[in-house]
């Protein structure tokens, strides 16, 4: 078989891509989550917060860990292997991400080491405030990177001189059309993604561990956010959707298996097998005339179908359809669980339904699987065009050597298959060790600053002395 | 055409800057990871991580700068550099991962913490040659006719030399920093290997600047018969000095710890700002080399910028937001400030 350096590349930017968003996707939340504990914390001296925080902070540093190294990769991807984007491109993009790393990825890592080392350096309210600097960090590092992917599907405030990309008005550029409602459904998206993690290790540890204050503290706040984020999150993404309807509606049409020019009174498929060849579904199981009336807010309404563009400018329609069918899936499961638990808390047996804790325990990965399924959507819906309407993915590819592209896809296959599997060891690793006993964070915290040298230093050494 | 240039100079400027500050911070925290196999307990390679696990982070975000600063300022050098050097840049990518990952899974493993030593001393190795062979093909110069990304012209003898360089400069501002942040066994062990590695990065200095200086006239020119030569022989002038005030300082706290006296803690801290000084001479040699080309003698800097409408735009927050920056940064090295403590607890 012959190597084309072209899907090799794009191989090797989804895989890198795909890898690096899990991290930010639950780090997002997570470091919101921990900011909120800290200053509940400060507030009520409760010490169940500062448990909870403390129990947090360490999955949260390894998986910032892991978005930070995946992420630089993706820094320099766009020039190794896609130069001709780059070329074209830099004078929009290029300040964008310049925006996110002057205005975020500084902020984060500046503030990351106090946060994380801080504990006996600064005072408790010092460090609150790193947290919320942390959290804030990645909140604005999520506005540009959506800024500049949002940029690549609605295109706006560019002009084109020689062939190369300008930009006339750069609030065009960054708040072009699908920005806002990109950014609300991703950042919302990785709020719910970290706060399933938190319900379902909670969950976990009612079951199964003795530290049942602090589960019970997390379980009811994941659950009270949960009701209020996931209802939310379905309007948002509906806007969302109407919104790719208005400008990529072949990405549209894809997302609901729809060929026909034009169809008025679409149903809505739960399943179907589209098939590119023959230009239609098998084994379609469909509910009659509600696509259009969720799109177009009238059950007759006209939808625009794949056959309305010819067939190499349609994206892999089943790739998209299916993504967004787990994407969907998830998301009703999700808002389903939040409902139940505010029924049960109504009845006033949430800490002790078994089965809905033991269901609850295993949607730790669902909001990542969501996300990754959502930018599926996303992106394999944009094809062929990297720029929607402007320009080609296929024409803008380095003109590398397969063999070379192929050696360093070999060499990110095999590090991150290794990393995530140490990764996932190393979360339930800290999942099972529990948090640190309240007693002992109280006594950290006696001192701090200098004082707290010496409590660290009795305590490292009384420990050793007692185990010989 | 005053103004023209103005801007893309700004640019060059900031990028030379931002590229500095990342070889002197992230430079330390990769020759850590270098002479980690000279270390051998495990008491000692908790310290070495302990000392720089707090900073590795912020420190590397330079090198994003860099790479974003490149791509926004000047898309055609970012696009025609990055493709080029692919494979050294993926292997840094990959090198960079390994150690990264390192501090976080070192001090939560028992059984695997052999091979998150190797992964940080590996790591950190294999990123620091990458760079150093990066920089190796900056000053040799490439072939206007050998263009395509097919070459491995990137691959000579003079940048794998480099490669070596670059990994020993790095060494030796880890010992500046090691002499600085530690103390006993640990600071002798660095100011020791911290004056050999001086003696090493001295000839290399010595050896790259006649290689340039003999294979490429261009550059002689400007050092020998330019208005400035004598404004420039202070150059190699000051890297001298600066070395020989650092083998004398790191030779004193030597010294002063066998004689079992207080370490003068001025002498402690000054071989990591004098090693600074001399990474800053070579890079401003370079420099002086290297303007104003971005890809030497091919594409220079005012031939890649991007449009004025992207540079205005980034300058208001570079202007409001490095200086930020560099506060905030500061007042983190201050939190941190003084000798590592071995005690201290992480999150």
């Amino acid at each position: 078989m012959e190597l084309d350096a072209a899907l090799l590349s794009r191989l090797q930017f989804a895989f890198t891509v795909s890898f690096h968003i899990i991290f930010p996707s639950i780090t997002i939340g997570l470091a919101t989550l921990i900011a909120i504990w800290e200053g509940l914390w400060l507030k009520t001296a409760n010490p169940v917060y500062l448990q909870l925080a403390k129990f947090w902070i360490k999955p949260f540093a390894i998986t910032f860990g892991m978005g930070v190294v995946s992420g630089i990769v993706l820094s320099y991807e766009f020039g190794t292997n896609f130069s001709e984007f780059s070329r074209i491109t830099g004078a929009v993009l290029g300040p964008l991400m310049a925006y996110e790393v002057l205005t975020a990825f500084f902020l984060e890592a500046g503030f990351l080491g106090i946060m994380l080392f801080g504990w006996q350096r600064v005072g408790p309210k010092l460090h609150f405030f790193a947290t919320v600097v942390v959290a804030i960090g990645t909140w604005i590092s999520a506005f540009w990177i959506i800024a500049a992917n949002s940029w690549m599907h609605t295109p706006a405030g560019h002009i084109i001189v020689d062939g190369v990309f300008q930009v006339d008005s750069w609030w065009q550029v960054i708040f072009n059309p699908s920005m806002p409602y990109r950014f609300s459904h991703m950042l919302l998206a990785a709020f719910i993604t970290a706060i399933f993690v938190v319900l379902a290790t909670s969950a976990w540890q009612l079951l199964h561990s003795e530290h049942k204050t602090m589960a019970r503290k997390g379980l009811s706040m994941t659950l009270w956010l949960a009701l209020i984020l996931t209802p939310l999150q379905v309007f948002v993404g509906d806007l969302h959707g109407l919104n790719v309807k208005q400008h990529q509606p072949v990405k549209l049409a894809a997302m609901e298996g729809l060929w026909a020019e034009r169809e008025a009174g679409v149903p809505l498929l739960l399943f179907a097998i589209p098939d590119r060849a023959a230009e239609k579904n098998h084994f379609e199981i469909a509910i009659p005339k509600l696509a259009s009336l969720i799109l177009t807010h009238d059950a007759d309404g006209e939808l625009m179908g794949l056959k309305a563009v010819p067939a190499d400018e349609r994206p892999n329609v089943a790739v998209v359809f299916f993504s967004f069918r787990i994407m969907v899936g998830i998301g009703m499961l999700m808002l389903m669980v939040a409902l139940l638990g505010a029924y049960l808390r109504w009845r006033g047996n949430l800490y002790h339904s078994r089965w809905f804790l033991t269901a609850c325990s295993y949607l730790a990965p669902s909001g990542v699987i969501a996300v990754l399924a959502g930018w599926y959507v996303v992106e394999v819906g944009r094809q062929p065009w990297l720029v929607q309407g402007l320009l080609r993915t296929i024409d803008v590819v380095s003109p590398l050597p397969p063999e070379r592209v192929l050696f360093s896809l070999t060499l990110f296959v095999i590090t991150y298959s290794l990393l995530f599997g140490v990764y996932l060891y190393f979360m339930r690793k800290l999942i099972k060790k529990g948090p640190p006993a309240l007693e002992q964070l109280q006594q950290q915290l006696i001192g701090v600053k200098a004082s707290g040298y010496a409590v660290a230093l009795v305590k490292q050494l009384t420990p050793a002395q007692e185990k010989n | 055409m005053e103004l023209q240039l103005g801007l893309p100079l700004f640019y060059f400027l900031l990028l030379g800057f931002a590229i500095l500050m990342y070889v002197l911070l992230d430079g330390f925290d990769l020759g850590i990871g270098i002479l980690y196999p000279w270390f051998n307990s495990d008491a000692e390679h908790d310290h070495l991580m302990r000392s720089i696990s707090h900073v590795w982070d912020g420190n590397e975000t330079w090198l994003v700068f860099g790479g974003v600063i490149l791509f926004g300022a000047f898309p055609a050098a970012y696009a025609s550099i990055a493709s080029m050097l692919y494979l050294p840049i993926m292997l840094m990518l990959i090198g960079l991962i390994f150690r990264g990952v390192a501090f976080e899974y070192r001090f939560k493993s028992q059984r695997s913490k052999i091979w998150w030593n190797r992964s940080f001393a590996i790591g950190s190795s294999l990123a620091a040659f990458c760079q150093g062979l990066m920089l190796g093909v900056l000053v040799q110069g490439v072939d206007a006719n050998n263009l395509a990304l097919s070459s491995l012209q990137w691959l000579t003898p003079f940048s794998l030399f480099t490669g070596l360089a670059v990994m020993a400069g790095y060494a030796l501002l880890a010992c500046t920093y090691l002499t600085m942040k530690s103390r006993g066994a640990i600071q002798q062990k660095a100011a020791r290997y911290g004056q050999r590695l001086l003696l090493f990065v001295m000839l290399c200095m010595l050896l790259v600047s006649l290689f340039t200086l003999l294979t490429q006239p261009e550059i002689r020119v400007r050092w020998f018969a330019g208005g400035y030569s004598l404004l420039l022989m202070l150059l190699p002038l000051a890297a001298g000095l600066t070395a020989r005030l650092l083998f004398r300082d790191l030779g004193r706290v030597q010294r002063q710890f066998a004689a079992d006296t207080d370490i003068n803690s001025r002498h402690e801290s000054r071989p990591f700002w004098l090693a600074a000084t001399l990474f800053l001479l070579a890079f401003a040699g370079l420099v002086v080399g290297l303007f104003p080309y971005l890809l030497p003698r091919q594409l220079s800097f005012y031939a890649a910028a991007a449009p004025n409408s992207s540079l205005t735009f980034m300058l208001p927050g570079i202007l409001i937001f490095v200086p930020l920056i560099l506060a905030y940064t500061l007042w983190g090295y201050h939190i941190f400030r003084g000798k590592v403590e071995d005690y201290q607890e992480g999150y």
